[in-house]
């Protein structure tokens, strides 16, 4: 048990009395890179936002690290060791890209109360930044304004601001979303390159089979309320139940 | 009149304005941050003005030291009282309508101010000025009140103190982020309802120090806080709600406006000049609504 990062035990939330999860678990081993799938509506997201505080579970239990983190708020979860990329970018976007990097790198160390130091003269802030913006390809926009760079771009930097926080498990909201078939196969090997070289545990929601199938160790299939499989990119692409009421025929 | 006069009231209203900002840039901070209207602002800093009171009679009256001890001291109380307030009241308020937030804040008024008559009563008060402030300095030819000059110059210190906070800290940085980014500042592992009861605070200690200075300003009643809360509204719309710039500028209109115009209107010949001044911040608050809706130094709205 000691290497699970992230245990789900016992799920359940419903909004407004409909249904999304009827009592799921499932476990994350350390340094796992996997994925979730599911169609539209199945929850993928709300499932995120239950692992990170912004949703309260209605019961059970998502233990991280061994803490019961289920209702903590946002901000706890992230010290914890939990960052997420979103789905819809999370940038400051009227300031430069290294300046949305050492904000980040500033928070994260914070001499928690040394919010007196004004942030460009915090030097070893300015060089890790720099550090996590050549790991995602992002040095040579370093001035740019983040909300001004290209959709592909600024997810690479939300994935950059999430690296920042130095977490234990990294969260990919739809890493893809919204990119041309190219900058799809340069996002997927850059999540891949630096799983490799950081080691750190990846979960993440993906649409397009060909990225989950190809980069994940284990992929879980989420359907009608519930965890429907789990398991190796083959098992899945296998499994009777998940081509029937998910895959489609034709796979 | 002389020129020399109305320098004179050039100054005097300076000072008045210096002192109307002290209070007006702790609302305009605490609704740029949390977006809530404090009516309470006011009261908050009544209470300031008899804590200082009170503790002046517990000391030497007129000291140096006592004075010391009641801008060390005040400010910080009336910052625990804001603590209070915002952890149990309003940061359940923060996402509700207008008129909840008016009648939250409305309703702390009524019950701020009647706890002062229940504790002070209604008599007003005054606090012995300290000594080394009490006399007057002479500046060509004219005599100008020491205290005023004082104020005259506390709050400019006030003024750059906020901005380099605001702007050169990264507390400055927390604040002003979670204006426009609240989401993404929780989502990088800030506590973001702390800065707001932080800000909130630190509003709340502003009135304080406000009320500090005008217990030893001139006399103190129960009718001050209503006063004050509703120039400093007509202040920071002047200036547009939440720039503390704009405050400044609106606390340096009101404060001349006020001190000048009975003196104007007088000498042009207009009956009870002094009760038309009195117009004179609603007058200039309209003009700003109707010209320029967000404040001269607002943005606005997107």
């Amino acid at each position: 048990m000691a290497d699970h990062v992230l245990q789900i035990e016992k799920l359940s939330k419903s909004f407004e009395g409909s249904q999304v999860f009827n009592n799921i678990s499932f476990a994350v081993d350390q340094g796992e890179l996997s994925s979730i799938i599911g169609p539209n509506g199945a929850g993928k997201t709300t499932l995120f936002n239950l692992m990170t505080g912004y949703h309260v579970p209605d019961s059970g239990r998502v233990v991280f690290m061994g803490k019961d983190i289920a209702g903590r708020q946002p901000y706890d979860i992230v010290r914890l060791g939990i960052a997420r990329a979103f789905q819809r970018t999370n940038i400051f976007p009227r300031m430069s890209v290294l300046e949305n990097l050492v904000s980040t790198v500033i928070t994260k160390n914070r001499g928690n109360l040394n919010v007196v130091t004004p942030s460009a003269k915090l030097k070893s802030a300015h060089e890790r930044s720099y550090e996590i913006l050549e790991s995602v390809g992002l040095a040579d926009v370093a001035h740019r304004q983040s909300g001004t760079l290209a959709h592909g771009n600024q997810k690479r930097l939300d994935i950059a601001v999430a690296l920042a926080l130095e977490p234990q498990l990294l969260l990919l909201d739809e890493p893809t979303a919204g990119m041309s078939p190219e900058e799809r196969w340069q996002t997927v090997e850059l999540v891949q390159q630096l799983w490799e070289n950081l080691k750190i545990t990846m979960l993440f929601i993906e649409h397009d089979m060909d990225i989950v199938f190809k980069i994940s160790q284990k992929v879980r299939v989420l359907c009608y309320r519930t965890l429907l499989a789990e398991g190796t990119p083959e098992e899945i692409s296998s499994n009777e139940q998940v081509i029937e009421a998910y895959l489609g025929e034709e796979v | 009149m002389s020129v020399q006069f109305y320098l004179f009231l050039l100054i005097n209203g300076l000072s008045l304005g210096m002192l109307l900002f002290i209070i007006a840039s702790g609302l305009t901070l605490v609704f740029g941050v949390l977006r809530v209207i404090n009516f309470a602002h006011g009261s908050l800093y009544m209470i300031g003005a008899f804590l200082a009171y009170s503790l002046s009679l517990l000391m030497t009256g007129g000291s140096l030291f006592s004075f010391f001890v009641m801008l060390l001291v005040v400010p910080p109380l009336i910052a625990v009282i804001g603590f209070v307030l915002e952890y149990t009241l309003f940061r359940r308020i923060y996402r509700a309508e207008h008129l909840l937030q008016l009648l939250l804040t409305y309703a702390l008024v009524l019950i701020l101010d009647d706890l002062v008559r229940l504790v002070w009563g209604g008599d007003p008060r005054n606090v012995t000025r300290p000594e080394f402030l009490a006399g007057s300095v002479s500046f060509f030819g004219m005599a100008l009140p020491t205290y005023n000059v004082f104020i005259l110059c506390i709050g400019p210190a006030i003024a750059l103190g906020l901005w380099l906070m605001l702007y050169r800290t990264r507390a400055g940085n927390l604040m002003r982020a979670t204006v426009s980014y609240p989401d993404t500042l929780g989502a990088l592992g800030v506590n973001v309802s702390w800065v707001m009861t932080s800000t909130f605070m630190l509003g709340c200690w502003l009135a304080g120090l406000g009320g500090v200075l005008m217990s030893s300003f001139a006399n103190i009643d129960l009718a001050i806080g209503m006063e004050k809360i509703i120039e400093c509204f007509a202040v920071v719309v002047i200036g547009g709600l939440g720039s503390v710039g704009g405050a400044l500028l609106g606390s340096l209109i009101i404060g001349v406006g006020i001190t000048w115009l009975p003196v104007l209107l007088a000498s042009v010949g207009v009956q009870e000049a002094s009760r038309w001044a009195l117009v004179f911040p609603y007058a200039m608050m309209a003009v700003v609504l109707i010209v320029r809706p967000w404040g001269l130094f607002g943005k606005p709205e997107r």
